[in-house]
Protein backbone atom coordinates (compact mmCIF):
# COMPACT_ATOMS: atom_id res chain seq x y z
CA UNK A 1 0.00 0.00 0.00
CA UNK A 2 0.94 3.71 -0.69
CA UNK A 3 4.92 2.82 -1.60
CA UNK A 4 5.08 6.04 -3.47
CA UNK A 5 4.91 8.09 -0.48
CA UNK A 6 8.53 6.23 0.99
CA UNK A 7 11.39 7.98 -1.55
CA UNK A 8 13.56 5.70 0.26
CA UNK A 9 11.78 2.56 -1.21
CA UNK A 10 12.58 3.81 -4.72
CA UNK A 11 16.25 2.32 -4.43
CA UNK A 12 14.65 -1.15 -3.70
CA UNK A 13 15.57 -1.40 -0.24
CA UNK A 14 13.24 -4.04 2.05
CA UNK A 15 12.56 -2.25 4.84
CA UNK A 16 11.52 -5.46 7.64
CA UNK A 17 12.39 -3.38 10.44
CA UNK A 18 9.33 -1.68 11.46
CA UNK A 19 8.90 -2.72 15.15
CA UNK A 20 12.33 -0.95 15.93
CA UNK A 21 10.87 2.26 13.66
CA UNK A 22 8.73 2.68 10.70
CA UNK A 23 9.17 4.78 7.48
CA UNK A 24 8.35 7.70 7.22
CA UNK A 25 5.87 9.30 4.49
CA UNK A 26 6.82 12.02 2.56
CA UNK A 27 3.84 14.34 3.57
CA UNK A 28 5.18 14.02 7.33
CA UNK A 29 8.57 14.99 6.30
CA UNK A 30 6.79 18.52 4.37
CA UNK A 31 4.69 18.97 7.18
CA UNK A 32 7.59 19.67 9.48
CA UNK A 33 9.42 21.42 6.96
CA UNK A 34 6.71 23.48 6.42
CA UNK A 35 7.09 24.59 10.77
CA UNK A 36 10.73 25.08 10.46
CA UNK A 37 10.14 27.31 7.35
CA UNK A 38 7.01 29.28 7.82
CA UNK A 39 5.94 29.67 11.65
CA UNK A 40 9.29 28.06 13.37
CA UNK A 41 8.03 30.33 16.79
CA UNK A 42 7.72 29.33 20.19
CA UNK A 43 4.11 27.83 21.11
CA UNK A 44 2.12 29.56 23.82
CA UNK A 45 4.46 32.62 24.00
CA UNK A 46 3.90 35.31 21.56
CA UNK A 47 1.46 38.04 20.11
CA UNK A 48 1.98 37.58 17.31
CA UNK A 49 0.97 35.80 13.97
CA UNK A 50 3.75 32.72 13.92
CA UNK A 51 3.28 31.73 17.57
CA UNK A 52 -0.58 31.71 17.25
CA UNK A 53 -0.30 29.08 14.37
CA UNK A 54 2.33 27.00 16.08
CA UNK A 55 0.18 26.97 18.86
CA UNK A 56 -2.68 26.17 17.04
CA UNK A 57 -0.50 23.14 14.88
CA UNK A 58 0.29 21.86 18.16
CA UNK A 59 -2.85 21.88 20.18
CA UNK A 60 -4.79 20.30 16.73
CA UNK A 61 -2.01 17.17 17.04
CA UNK A 62 -3.50 16.85 20.99
CA UNK A 63 -6.85 16.64 19.45
CA UNK A 64 -5.61 14.22 16.75
CA UNK A 65 -4.42 11.90 19.66
CA UNK A 66 -7.31 12.22 21.61
CA UNK A 67 -9.61 11.28 18.87
CA UNK A 68 -7.23 8.09 17.47
CA UNK A 69 -7.00 6.90 20.96
CA UNK A 70 -10.57 7.80 22.06
CA UNK A 71 -9.88 9.72 24.97
CA UNK A 72 -12.41 11.65 26.83
CA UNK A 73 -11.17 14.97 27.00
CA UNK A 74 -8.14 16.84 25.25
CA UNK A 75 -6.21 17.15 28.75
CA UNK A 76 -5.25 13.26 29.09
CA UNK A 77 -3.30 13.96 26.48
CA UNK A 78 0.32 14.83 27.36
CA UNK A 79 3.21 14.73 24.88
CA UNK A 80 6.49 13.06 25.61
CA UNK A 81 9.69 12.00 23.93
CA UNK A 82 8.82 8.75 23.56
CA UNK A 83 6.96 5.82 25.20
CA UNK A 84 10.19 5.12 27.29
CA UNK A 85 9.51 8.97 28.62
CA UNK A 86 5.92 8.34 29.37
CA UNK A 87 6.57 5.12 31.28
CA UNK A 88 9.32 6.86 33.36
CA UNK A 89 6.96 9.53 34.38
CA UNK A 90 4.37 6.96 35.20
CA UNK A 91 6.73 4.89 37.53
CA UNK A 92 8.92 7.95 38.99
CA UNK A 93 5.84 10.48 38.46
CA UNK A 94 3.24 8.95 39.52
CA UNK A 95 3.87 5.21 41.67
CA UNK A 96 6.75 6.34 43.23
CA UNK A 97 4.10 8.83 45.28
CA UNK A 98 2.21 5.76 45.60
CA UNK A 99 3.83 1.99 46.20
CA UNK A 100 5.12 0.61 49.47
CA UNK A 101 6.92 -1.92 51.04
CA UNK A 102 5.83 -4.93 49.42
CA UNK A 103 2.99 -3.68 47.13
CA UNK A 104 3.35 -5.89 43.97
CA UNK A 105 3.80 -5.14 40.29
CA UNK A 106 3.20 -7.46 37.52
CA UNK A 107 4.72 -7.57 34.55
CA UNK A 108 6.35 -10.30 32.12
CA UNK A 109 9.77 -11.69 31.25
CA UNK A 110 8.73 -10.36 27.27
CA UNK A 111 8.42 -6.99 27.97
CA UNK A 112 10.55 -4.50 26.27
CA UNK A 113 13.70 -3.01 28.76
CA UNK A 114 11.27 0.03 29.15
CA UNK A 115 8.44 -1.29 31.11
CA UNK A 116 10.98 -3.28 33.53
CA UNK A 117 14.02 -0.93 34.36
CA UNK A 118 11.95 1.75 36.21
CA UNK A 119 10.18 -0.64 38.04
CA UNK A 120 13.31 -2.30 39.21
CA UNK A 121 14.02 0.73 39.96
CA UNK A 122 10.96 1.15 42.65
CA UNK A 123 12.68 -1.96 43.96
CA UNK A 124 15.35 0.24 45.32
CA UNK A 125 13.40 3.29 46.05
CA UNK A 126 10.22 2.00 47.53
CA UNK A 127 10.85 -1.87 48.73
CA UNK A 128 8.34 -3.38 45.58
CA UNK A 129 8.40 -6.13 44.27
CA UNK A 130 8.49 -6.74 40.45
CA UNK A 131 6.45 -10.30 39.59
CA UNK A 132 6.11 -12.23 36.36
CA UNK A 133 2.77 -13.39 34.76
CA UNK A 134 4.02 -16.96 33.25
CA UNK A 135 3.44 -17.20 29.64
CA UNK A 136 2.27 -20.13 27.81
CA UNK A 137 3.30 -22.31 25.93
CA UNK A 138 3.33 -20.09 22.79
CA UNK A 139 4.66 -17.33 25.05
CA UNK A 140 1.75 -15.73 25.49
CA UNK A 141 -0.43 -14.16 28.30
CA UNK A 142 -3.82 -14.99 29.60
CA UNK A 143 -6.29 -13.87 31.74
CA UNK A 144 -5.61 -17.50 33.86
CA UNK A 145 -2.07 -16.60 34.48
CA UNK A 146 -2.82 -13.11 35.30
CA UNK A 147 -5.28 -14.55 37.91
CA UNK A 148 -2.62 -17.47 38.90
CA UNK A 149 0.14 -14.18 40.04
CA UNK A 150 -2.21 -11.73 41.36
CA UNK A 151 -2.00 -11.22 45.23
CA UNK A 152 -3.63 -8.91 47.98
CA UNK A 153 -0.56 -7.05 47.22
CA UNK A 154 -1.10 -6.07 43.71
CA UNK A 155 -1.43 -2.73 42.93
CA UNK A 156 -0.15 -2.42 39.07
CA UNK A 157 -0.56 -4.55 36.22
CA UNK A 158 1.93 -2.99 33.35
CA UNK A 159 1.54 -4.90 29.85
CA UNK A 160 2.32 -4.26 26.05
CA UNK A 161 -0.61 -4.54 23.93
CA UNK A 162 1.64 -6.52 21.53
CA UNK A 163 5.22 -7.68 22.11
CA UNK A 164 8.16 -6.45 20.56
CA UNK A 165 9.32 -10.24 19.88
CA UNK A 166 6.85 -12.67 20.62
CA UNK A 167 4.32 -10.36 18.54
CA UNK A 168 1.32 -11.81 20.77
CA UNK A 169 -1.80 -9.36 21.32
CA UNK A 170 -2.50 -9.76 24.59
CA UNK A 171 -6.06 -9.97 25.80
CA UNK A 172 -6.24 -6.76 27.32
CA UNK A 173 -10.06 -5.86 27.84
CA UNK A 174 -10.55 -9.37 29.99
CA UNK A 175 -7.26 -8.75 32.02
CA UNK A 176 -8.30 -4.86 32.83
CA UNK A 177 -11.60 -5.71 33.53
CA UNK A 178 -10.60 -8.42 36.21
CA UNK A 179 -7.75 -5.76 37.30
CA UNK A 180 -10.20 -3.30 37.91
CA UNK A 181 -12.58 -5.65 40.13
CA UNK A 182 -9.67 -5.76 42.61
CA UNK A 183 -8.59 -1.90 42.28
CA UNK A 184 -5.56 -2.76 40.50
CA UNK A 185 -4.25 -0.28 37.39
CA UNK A 186 -3.20 -1.18 34.28
CA UNK A 187 -0.58 0.18 32.30
CA UNK A 188 -0.41 -0.17 28.63
CA UNK A 189 2.36 -0.28 26.20
CA UNK A 190 1.10 0.53 23.04
CA UNK A 191 4.11 1.29 21.23
CA UNK A 192 4.18 -1.97 19.14
CA UNK A 193 0.30 -1.96 18.45
CA UNK A 194 -0.91 1.86 18.00
CA UNK A 195 0.49 1.63 13.75
CA UNK A 196 -1.45 -1.50 13.19
CA UNK A 197 -4.41 -1.79 15.33
CA UNK A 198 -7.02 -0.05 16.81
CA UNK A 199 -6.42 1.72 20.12
CA UNK A 200 -9.42 2.51 22.10
CA UNK A 201 -8.45 3.60 25.90
CA UNK A 202 -11.93 3.95 26.66
CA UNK A 203 -13.26 0.60 25.35
CA UNK A 204 -9.85 -1.01 27.14
CA UNK A 205 -10.56 1.14 30.31
CA UNK A 206 -6.85 1.45 30.57
CA UNK A 207 -5.91 3.68 33.36
CA UNK A 208 -2.67 4.87 31.65
CA UNK A 209 -1.69 4.32 28.03
CA UNK A 210 2.03 4.84 26.20
CA UNK A 211 3.19 4.90 22.88
CA UNK A 212 6.11 6.64 20.70
CA UNK A 213 5.33 8.46 16.97
CA UNK A 214 8.11 7.09 15.34
CA UNK A 215 7.18 3.24 15.18
CA UNK A 216 3.64 5.22 13.40
CA UNK A 217 5.51 6.64 10.80
CA UNK A 218 6.40 10.09 12.52
CA UNK A 219 9.19 11.75 13.76
CA UNK A 220 12.03 9.78 16.78
CA UNK A 221 11.76 12.33 19.89
CA UNK A 222 8.28 12.39 20.35
CA UNK A 223 5.44 10.31 22.13
CA UNK A 224 2.22 10.43 24.24
CA UNK A 225 1.61 10.01 27.71
CA UNK A 226 -2.33 9.12 28.11
CA UNK A 227 -3.57 9.26 31.75
CA UNK A 228 -7.31 9.15 33.26
CA UNK A 229 -7.97 13.09 34.21
CA UNK A 230 -7.54 12.14 37.58
CA UNK A 231 -4.48 9.58 37.75
CA UNK A 232 -2.75 13.20 35.53
CA UNK A 233 -3.79 14.88 38.23
CA UNK A 234 -1.54 13.67 40.44
CA UNK A 235 1.72 12.68 38.89
CA UNK A 236 4.16 14.53 40.46
CA UNK A 237 5.91 16.66 37.05
CA UNK A 238 9.72 14.94 37.12
CA UNK A 239 10.71 18.29 34.77
CA UNK A 240 9.73 21.84 36.39
CA UNK A 241 10.88 25.01 34.37
CA UNK A 242 9.16 27.42 31.74
CA UNK A 243 5.44 26.91 30.22
CA UNK A 244 4.26 24.71 33.28
CA UNK A 245 3.88 27.12 35.80
CA UNK A 246 1.25 29.53 37.10
CA UNK A 247 3.47 31.34 39.71
CA UNK A 248 6.67 31.48 41.60
CA UNK A 249 8.03 33.99 44.24
CA UNK A 250 10.82 34.47 46.11
CA UNK A 251 9.85 32.99 49.15
CA UNK A 252 9.98 29.53 47.02
CA UNK A 253 6.59 29.51 46.54
CA UNK A 254 5.12 28.08 43.17
CA UNK A 255 1.86 26.95 41.20
CA UNK A 256 1.51 24.60 38.44
CA UNK A 257 -0.73 24.95 35.77
CA UNK A 258 -3.00 22.19 34.77
CA UNK A 259 -2.96 19.51 32.69
CA UNK A 260 -1.50 18.49 30.77
CA UNK A 261 0.64 21.71 30.13
CA UNK A 262 1.59 20.90 34.03
CA UNK A 263 3.48 18.19 32.35
CA UNK A 264 4.88 19.73 29.64
CA UNK A 265 8.20 21.98 31.01
CA UNK A 266 10.69 23.40 28.49
CA UNK A 267 10.29 24.49 24.72
CA UNK A 268 8.66 21.09 23.85
CA UNK A 269 9.42 19.26 20.38
CA UNK A 270 7.01 21.54 18.55
CA UNK A 271 7.92 20.07 15.21
CA UNK A 272 8.25 16.84 16.43
CA UNK A 273 4.37 17.41 17.68
CA UNK A 274 3.03 19.05 14.51
CA UNK A 275 5.12 15.72 12.83
CA UNK A 276 3.21 13.24 14.79
CA UNK A 277 -0.13 15.14 13.59
CA UNK A 278 0.51 14.69 10.03
CA UNK A 279 0.76 11.07 10.99
CA UNK A 280 -2.52 10.59 12.56
CA UNK A 281 -3.98 11.98 9.68
CA UNK A 282 -1.97 9.79 7.33
CA UNK A 283 -2.90 6.77 9.11
CA UNK A 284 -6.38 7.72 9.48
CA UNK A 285 -6.78 8.61 5.29
CA UNK A 286 -5.65 5.00 4.99
CA UNK A 287 -7.86 3.68 7.44
CA UNK A 288 -6.40 1.76 10.45
CA UNK A 289 -8.50 -1.19 9.80
CA UNK A 290 -7.22 -2.07 6.59
CA UNK A 291 -3.72 -1.60 7.42
CA UNK A 292 -4.23 -4.16 10.11
CA UNK A 293 -6.08 -6.57 7.59
CA UNK A 294 -3.32 -6.03 4.95
CA UNK A 295 -0.64 -6.89 7.25
CA UNK A 296 -2.44 -9.97 8.88
CA UNK A 297 -2.57 -10.86 5.36
CA UNK A 298 0.98 -10.41 4.93
CA UNK A 299 1.92 -12.12 8.25
CA UNK A 300 -0.19 -15.47 7.27
CA UNK A 301 1.94 -15.51 3.86
CA UNK A 302 5.68 -14.69 4.90
CA UNK A 303 4.98 -17.43 7.62
CA UNK A 304 3.19 -20.12 5.63
CA UNK A 305 6.23 -19.21 2.53
CA UNK A 306 8.83 -19.83 5.88
CA UNK A 307 7.34 -22.17 7.81
CA UNK A 308 8.19 -25.56 4.90
CA UNK A 309 11.69 -24.47 5.13
CA UNK A 310 13.96 -27.29 7.03
CA UNK A 311 16.28 -25.31 8.61
CA UNK A 312 13.96 -22.09 9.38
CA UNK A 313 13.01 -22.45 13.09
CA UNK A 314 10.25 -20.11 14.13
CA UNK A 315 9.74 -18.67 17.12
CA UNK A 316 6.30 -17.33 17.35
CA UNK A 317 3.84 -18.80 15.16
CA UNK A 318 0.69 -18.66 16.62
CA UNK A 319 1.41 -14.67 16.90
CA UNK A 320 -1.42 -12.77 14.83
CA UNK A 321 0.57 -9.42 14.79
CA UNK A 322 3.16 -7.88 12.79
CA UNK A 323 6.46 -9.47 13.97
CA UNK A 324 7.99 -12.57 13.22
CA UNK A 325 11.42 -14.01 14.98
CA UNK A 326 13.13 -17.41 13.63
CA UNK A 327 16.40 -18.42 13.27
CA UNK A 328 18.95 -20.36 10.84
CA UNK A 329 19.69 -23.79 12.14
CA UNK A 330 23.48 -23.01 12.92
CA UNK A 331 23.84 -19.84 12.03
CA UNK A 332 23.95 -16.61 14.31
CA UNK A 333 20.94 -14.27 14.17
CA UNK A 334 24.06 -11.60 13.29
CA UNK A 335 25.29 -13.33 10.44
CA UNK A 336 22.03 -13.94 8.83
CA UNK A 337 21.20 -10.33 9.66
CA UNK A 338 24.55 -9.19 7.58
CA UNK A 339 23.73 -11.81 4.99
CA UNK A 340 20.30 -9.80 4.08
CA UNK A 341 21.71 -7.09 4.67
CA UNK A 342 23.86 -7.60 1.64
CA UNK A 343 20.72 -7.80 -0.05
CA UNK A 344 19.64 -4.85 0.92
CA UNK A 345 17.17 -6.19 3.26
CA UNK A 346 17.01 -4.99 6.85
CA UNK A 347 15.91 -6.91 9.73
CA UNK A 348 16.93 -7.12 13.40
CA UNK A 349 19.24 -9.71 15.16
CA UNK A 350 19.39 -9.75 18.53
CA UNK A 351 17.49 -9.97 22.15
CA UNK A 352 15.36 -7.00 20.68
CA UNK A 353 15.76 -5.18 24.29
CA UNK A 354 13.73 -8.01 26.00
CA UNK A 355 16.73 -9.49 27.68
CA UNK A 356 14.42 -11.77 30.19
CA UNK A 357 12.26 -13.41 27.20
CA UNK A 358 15.69 -16.13 26.84
CA UNK A 359 14.69 -17.23 30.05
CA UNK A 360 11.12 -18.26 28.49
CA UNK A 361 12.36 -19.23 24.67
CA UNK A 362 15.42 -20.76 25.99
CA UNK A 363 17.47 -18.92 22.90
CA UNK A 364 18.82 -15.63 23.41
CA UNK A 365 19.33 -14.00 20.12
CA UNK A 366 16.66 -14.52 16.99
CA UNK A 367 16.44 -12.47 13.79
CA UNK A 368 12.98 -10.55 13.82
CA UNK A 369 10.72 -9.43 10.86
CA UNK A 370 8.33 -6.62 11.48
CA UNK A 371 6.11 -5.90 9.22
CA UNK A 372 4.48 -2.22 7.77
CA UNK A 373 1.62 -1.30 5.10
CA UNK A 374 4.49 -0.70 2.71
CA UNK A 375 5.82 -4.34 2.88
CA UNK A 376 4.75 -6.43 -0.48
CA UNK A 377 4.39 -10.26 -1.34
CA UNK A 378 7.31 -9.65 -4.14
CA UNK A 379 9.30 -8.62 -1.00
CA UNK A 380 8.74 -11.86 0.77
CA UNK A 381 9.09 -14.00 -1.93
CA UNK A 382 12.70 -12.06 -2.60
CA UNK A 383 13.76 -12.44 0.98
CA UNK A 384 12.12 -16.26 0.83
CA UNK A 385 14.30 -16.93 -2.14
CA UNK A 386 17.40 -15.87 -0.29
CA UNK A 387 16.87 -17.69 3.24
CA UNK A 388 15.90 -20.75 1.81
CA UNK A 389 19.60 -21.35 0.58
CA UNK A 390 21.48 -22.74 3.45
CA UNK A 391 24.95 -22.74 1.94
CA UNK A 392 24.19 -19.47 -0.11
CA UNK A 393 23.89 -18.27 3.51
CA UNK A 394 26.93 -19.70 4.62
CA UNK A 395 29.15 -18.69 1.86
CA UNK A 396 27.92 -14.80 2.20
CA UNK A 397 27.63 -13.84 6.03
CA UNK A 398 30.85 -12.90 6.22
CA UNK B 1 45.64 -14.92 1.22
CA UNK B 2 43.18 -14.92 -1.56
CA UNK B 3 39.60 -14.09 -0.88
CA UNK B 4 38.62 -17.14 -0.60
CA UNK B 5 41.22 -18.48 1.58
CA UNK B 6 40.13 -15.86 3.88
CA UNK B 7 36.43 -16.95 3.69
CA UNK B 8 37.69 -20.70 4.20
CA UNK B 9 39.89 -19.37 7.69
CA UNK B 10 37.05 -17.36 8.92
CA UNK B 11 34.29 -20.24 8.12
CA UNK B 12 36.95 -22.96 9.57
CA UNK B 13 37.31 -21.25 13.01
CA UNK B 14 33.60 -20.57 13.24
CA UNK B 15 32.78 -23.44 12.55
CA UNK B 16 35.58 -25.43 14.74
CA UNK B 17 36.55 -22.81 17.43
CA UNK B 18 39.71 -22.87 18.68
CA UNK B 19 40.22 -23.41 22.68
CA UNK B 20 35.64 -22.22 23.29
CA UNK B 21 35.45 -23.99 26.79
CA UNK B 22 34.57 -22.68 29.72
CA UNK B 23 36.61 -21.99 32.48
CA UNK B 24 36.31 -21.99 35.98
CA UNK B 25 39.29 -21.76 37.71
CA UNK B 26 40.47 -18.20 39.83
CA UNK B 27 43.79 -18.83 38.64
CA UNK B 28 42.69 -17.32 35.44
CA UNK B 29 41.41 -13.61 34.37
CA UNK B 30 38.16 -13.46 33.14
CA UNK B 31 36.89 -10.62 31.28
CA UNK B 32 33.99 -9.87 29.04
CA UNK B 33 33.73 -8.35 25.90
CA UNK B 34 30.57 -7.17 24.57
CA UNK B 35 29.74 -5.36 21.63
CA UNK B 36 27.51 -2.27 22.76
CA UNK B 37 25.84 -1.64 18.75
CA UNK B 38 25.56 -5.41 18.32
CA UNK B 39 24.57 -8.91 20.47
CA UNK B 40 28.02 -10.20 20.15
CA UNK B 41 29.27 -11.82 23.87
CA UNK B 42 32.71 -13.38 24.48
CA UNK B 43 34.39 -14.11 27.77
CA UNK B 44 37.71 -14.67 27.49
CA UNK B 45 39.84 -16.66 30.38
CA UNK B 46 43.85 -16.01 30.37
CA UNK B 47 46.50 -17.58 32.29
CA UNK B 48 49.48 -15.48 32.92
CA UNK B 49 52.53 -15.91 34.40
CA UNK B 50 55.58 -14.08 34.28
CA UNK B 51 54.46 -12.13 31.30
CA UNK B 52 53.77 -15.03 29.31
CA UNK B 53 50.71 -16.45 28.20
CA UNK B 54 50.06 -19.37 29.56
CA UNK B 55 46.72 -20.72 28.72
CA UNK B 56 43.97 -19.04 27.21
CA UNK B 57 40.26 -19.76 26.52
CA UNK B 58 36.74 -18.19 25.19
CA UNK B 59 33.35 -18.58 25.57
CA UNK B 60 30.01 -16.77 24.45
CA UNK B 61 27.78 -16.25 21.53
CA UNK B 62 28.62 -14.01 18.66
CA UNK B 63 28.91 -13.80 15.46
CA UNK B 64 30.94 -15.70 12.54
CA UNK B 65 33.86 -12.64 12.35
CA UNK B 66 33.73 -12.18 16.13
CA UNK B 67 34.46 -16.27 16.99
CA UNK B 68 36.74 -17.31 14.04
CA UNK B 69 38.88 -14.23 15.48
CA UNK B 70 39.06 -15.02 19.13
CA UNK B 71 39.94 -18.52 17.66
CA UNK B 72 42.75 -17.05 15.66
CA UNK B 73 43.79 -14.37 18.23
CA UNK B 74 44.00 -17.32 21.46
CA UNK B 75 45.87 -19.78 18.51
CA UNK B 76 48.15 -16.88 17.61
CA UNK B 77 48.95 -15.84 21.40
CA UNK B 78 49.21 -18.73 23.23
CA UNK B 79 52.78 -18.67 24.44
CA UNK B 80 53.79 -15.34 23.88
CA UNK B 81 55.24 -12.83 25.67
CA UNK B 82 53.01 -10.02 26.58
CA UNK B 83 55.23 -7.55 25.05
CA UNK B 84 55.23 -10.01 21.61
CA UNK B 85 51.47 -9.59 22.24
CA UNK B 86 51.03 -5.88 22.36
CA UNK B 87 53.19 -6.04 19.33
CA UNK B 88 50.93 -8.16 17.58
CA UNK B 89 47.70 -6.40 18.65
CA UNK B 90 48.99 -3.00 17.15
CA UNK B 91 49.54 -4.53 13.89
CA UNK B 92 46.61 -5.67 13.79
CA UNK B 93 44.26 -3.06 15.17
CA UNK B 94 46.48 -1.17 12.39
CA UNK B 95 45.45 -3.47 9.55
CA UNK B 96 41.62 -3.46 10.58
CA UNK B 97 42.16 0.39 10.22
CA UNK B 98 43.61 0.09 7.08
CA UNK B 99 47.21 1.53 7.91
CA UNK B 100 50.28 0.04 7.47
CA UNK B 101 51.16 -3.15 9.64
CA UNK B 102 53.42 -6.47 9.39
CA UNK B 103 51.98 -9.12 7.63
CA UNK B 104 54.36 -11.65 9.16
CA UNK B 105 53.60 -11.16 12.34
CA UNK B 106 49.47 -11.29 11.90
CA UNK B 107 49.72 -14.74 9.93
CA UNK B 108 46.08 -16.55 9.92
CA UNK B 109 44.85 -13.42 11.39
CA UNK B 110 45.31 -11.26 8.23
CA UNK B 111 42.04 -13.01 7.22
CA UNK B 112 40.28 -10.03 8.32
CA UNK B 113 42.51 -6.91 6.27
CA UNK B 114 39.19 -6.68 4.10
CA UNK B 115 37.25 -5.75 7.07
CA UNK B 116 37.27 -2.13 6.54
CA UNK B 117 35.35 -2.47 3.86
CA UNK B 118 32.13 -3.12 6.27
CA UNK B 119 32.48 -0.54 8.68
CA UNK B 120 29.72 -2.59 11.10
CA UNK B 121 31.93 -5.53 10.77
CA UNK B 122 35.04 -3.79 12.15
CA UNK B 123 33.81 -4.14 15.93
CA UNK B 124 32.71 -7.63 15.48
CA UNK B 125 36.67 -8.26 14.68
CA UNK B 126 38.10 -6.22 17.09
CA UNK B 127 36.15 -7.36 19.96
CA UNK B 128 38.52 -10.07 21.52
CA UNK B 129 41.51 -7.70 21.44
CA UNK B 130 39.75 -5.22 23.64
CA UNK B 131 39.16 -8.24 25.99
CA UNK B 132 42.74 -8.94 25.76
CA UNK B 133 43.99 -5.88 26.60
CA UNK B 134 41.55 -5.35 29.04
CA UNK B 135 42.93 -9.00 31.06
CA UNK B 136 46.66 -7.22 30.54
CA UNK B 137 46.06 -4.02 31.59
CA UNK B 138 44.74 -5.98 34.79
CA UNK B 139 47.79 -8.41 35.21
CA UNK B 140 49.94 -5.88 34.87
CA UNK B 141 47.53 -3.59 38.06
CA UNK B 142 47.93 -6.65 39.68
CA UNK B 143 51.94 -6.27 39.64
CA UNK B 144 51.97 -3.32 41.43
Amino acid sequence: MNREDFLILKSGLIYFDNAATALKPKEVIAKMDEYYHNYPSNIKRGDYDLSYQATEEYEHTRNLVKELINADVIKEIVFTSGATDSLNIIADGYFKNKLNQNDEVLITKSEHASNVLPWFRLIKTNGIKVKYIPLDENYEVTLENVKKRVTANTKVISLAQITNVVGDIRPLKEIINYAHSLGILVIVDAAQSIAHKKVNVKELDADFLVFSAHKMGGPTGIGVLYGKERLLKEIEPINLGGGMNESFTTDGTYILKDIPTRLEAGTPNIAGVIGLGKTIEYLNKLDINKIDAYITDLKKYLVSKLEVIPHINIINKTSLSSVLAFNVEGIFSQDVAFYLNKHHICVRAGNHCAKMLKEEIKIANTVRISLSFYNTKTEIDKFIDLIKDKSRIEKEMI
Amino acid sequence: MTSEEKRTTILKYNSQPFNKQTINDGSYIKINSNNESCIDNINLYIKIENDIIKDFYFDGEACAITISATSIMIKSLLGKSIKEVLEFIASYENMINKLPYNKELLGEAECYDEIYKQPSRKRCALLPYIGLKKAIKEYQESLI
